[in-house]
């Protein structure tokens, strides 16, 4: 199908994008790599009064690292961050997770931060920087705030994110030293929506695993933390009895629902599988 | 605020003006204003690959970019590609290789792959199929499509 009918402004200055997101309220759509929001308006899923573009905002490209953290831009595409040496190098959770997204015409158009503020439940970025700890950044007329991605995320496309703000960018911690990462997704075809993926960090010490992180996606209504079954083997002699212990505190921690393809058994499954193969890739 | 907005941008490498409707994507501008019918309509919400084209070099899926987007960057569809000569190489391989049958997602599957060729000469058959994991065909089954990228690639190769 063709969009409805919208009124369209190509913001120049992020002072701008505040005024409108101020007259309009949440008849205001922001418009960036429009890889969620235009298959929407094709498909007649929402129906904005007005679209602000802010691709032409050139203060919101890009990826920064200090000493301590890396920030990306909220328009920094999925292309760029697959192609980044920087990111490789400090943050390779995003360099490996990136390649399940989409496909690369899609991967050329599609943002960072379009992805975090539409915050789809079985999306690639949300539950990495769940796991990475990563602060976003929100700006409005007021203002800029800082949400820690782990507060950001409410439900099925629902952030902290207030309807007058807009997201600017994303500081992620550079993990300590020693650190490992893993990022494992299982999806019908390549490219397609995840069935259920997990994104985890972990230190390796005399064969105990400590500092362990996993987050999973298509798990629930947004990405989750499993800090029940993160407890239930870091520490421990690593072994496959571990990893048992650590799949089976997996129903604390989450509880998928069925989509349309796969009843929540089989999701819960699929993590369960996960689990234990994130855990030996990362004791590996 | 207008709902049409004047937009000037490159398309195969002429200066274009037009007025747009904001709400028209890029694919039904080229094709129905521009009359380059090349570029395929197919699903229209960015998953089957039939409205693949370049923009600042760049393959991107046409459906899911609003034409008034386009303007002052640098649009490239499957007509701009052929003209020039860029695709005779893979066009041949895949008119050998028995790569298109219908021809319905050929234009944007000539784009995708040719993108691959320039951004990694060695790639193999499975990052072949990674790279147009987002180009359905309904007809050949891909295998064909495979053969006729790699031949391209290999030939490349020897002549380097």
């Amino acid at each position: 199908m063709k969009a409805p009918p919208f009124a369209y402004a190509r913001a120049r200055h992020l002072s701008e994008v505040f005024d409108l997101l101020e007259s309009h309220g949440e008849g205001a759509k922001i418009l960036a790599g429009g890889q969620s929001l235009m298959p929407a308006l094709n498909m007649r899923l929402s129906s904005p009064d007005v679209l602000i573009d802010i691709t032409r905002l050139a203060e919101l490209f890009g990826i920064k690292v200090n000493s301590n953290a890396v920030h990306i831009g909220a328009l920094t595409t999925h292309s760029e961050i697959e192609r980044s040496a920087e990111i490789r190098k400090h943050l390779p959770l995003l360099a490996d997770a990136v390649e399940h997204i989409a496909h690369p015409a899609i991967r050329n158009a599609g943002t960072f931060g379009g992805s975090l503020a539409m915050a789809d439940p079985a999306a690639e970025w949300p539950a990495c920087c769940v796991v990475l700890d990563a602060q976003i950044v929100v700006a409005s007329k007021s203002g800029t705030r800082r949400i820690a991605a782990r507060d950001f995320f409410h439900g099925l496309y629902a952030t902290a994110m207030k309807p007058n703000e807009v997201l600017t960018e994303v500081v992620i911690p550079i993990p300590g030293a020693g650190t490992r990462h893993a990022f494992l997704e299982l999806a019908r075809r390549r490219g397609d929506y995840a069935i259920v993926g997990v994104a985890a960090l972990a230190k390796m010490t005399d064969n105990r695993m400590t500092g362990l992180q996993l987050a999973f996606l298509g798990a629930g209504d947004k990405p989750v933390l499993a800090r029940t079954t993160s407890q239930a083997i870091v520490n421990k002699e690593f072994s496959d009895t571990a990893i048992s212990t650590a799949q089976d505190a997996l129903t604390q921690d989450i509880d998928p629902a069925a989509d349309l393809h796969h009843t929540a058994a089989t999701k819960l499954h699929l993590a369960r599988v996960l689990t234990a193969r994130v855990l030996k890739q990362l004791a590996a | 605020m207008d709902t049409t907005i004047e937009t000037t941008f490159t398309l195969n490498g002429e200066r274009v003006t037009r007025r747009i409707p904001v709400r028209q994507n890029l694919v039904d501008f080229l094709r129905e204003e521009m009359g380059l019918t090349g570029t395929h309509v197919g699903c229209e919400h960015g998953v089957c690959g039939a409205c693949t084209v370049r923009v600042d070099s760049k393959i991107v899926r046409g459906c899911l970019m609003l034409a008034v987007q386009a303007e002052s960057r640098k649009v490239e569809t499957i007509e701009g590609a052929s003209e020039s000569g860029e695709l005779a190489e893979l066009q041949d391989a895949f008119h050998k290789r028995n790569a298109l049958q219908c021809g319905f997602c050929t234009p944007g599957m000539l784009l995708t792959a040719q993108d691959l060729i320039t951004q990694n000469p060695h790639a193999t058959r499975e990052q072949i199929r990674w790279h147009i994991s987002g180009n359905y065909c309904r007809c050949t089954g891909y295998q064909a499509i495979v053969d006729a990228v790699e031949t391209v690639l290999t030939a490349r190769r020897s002549r380097a």
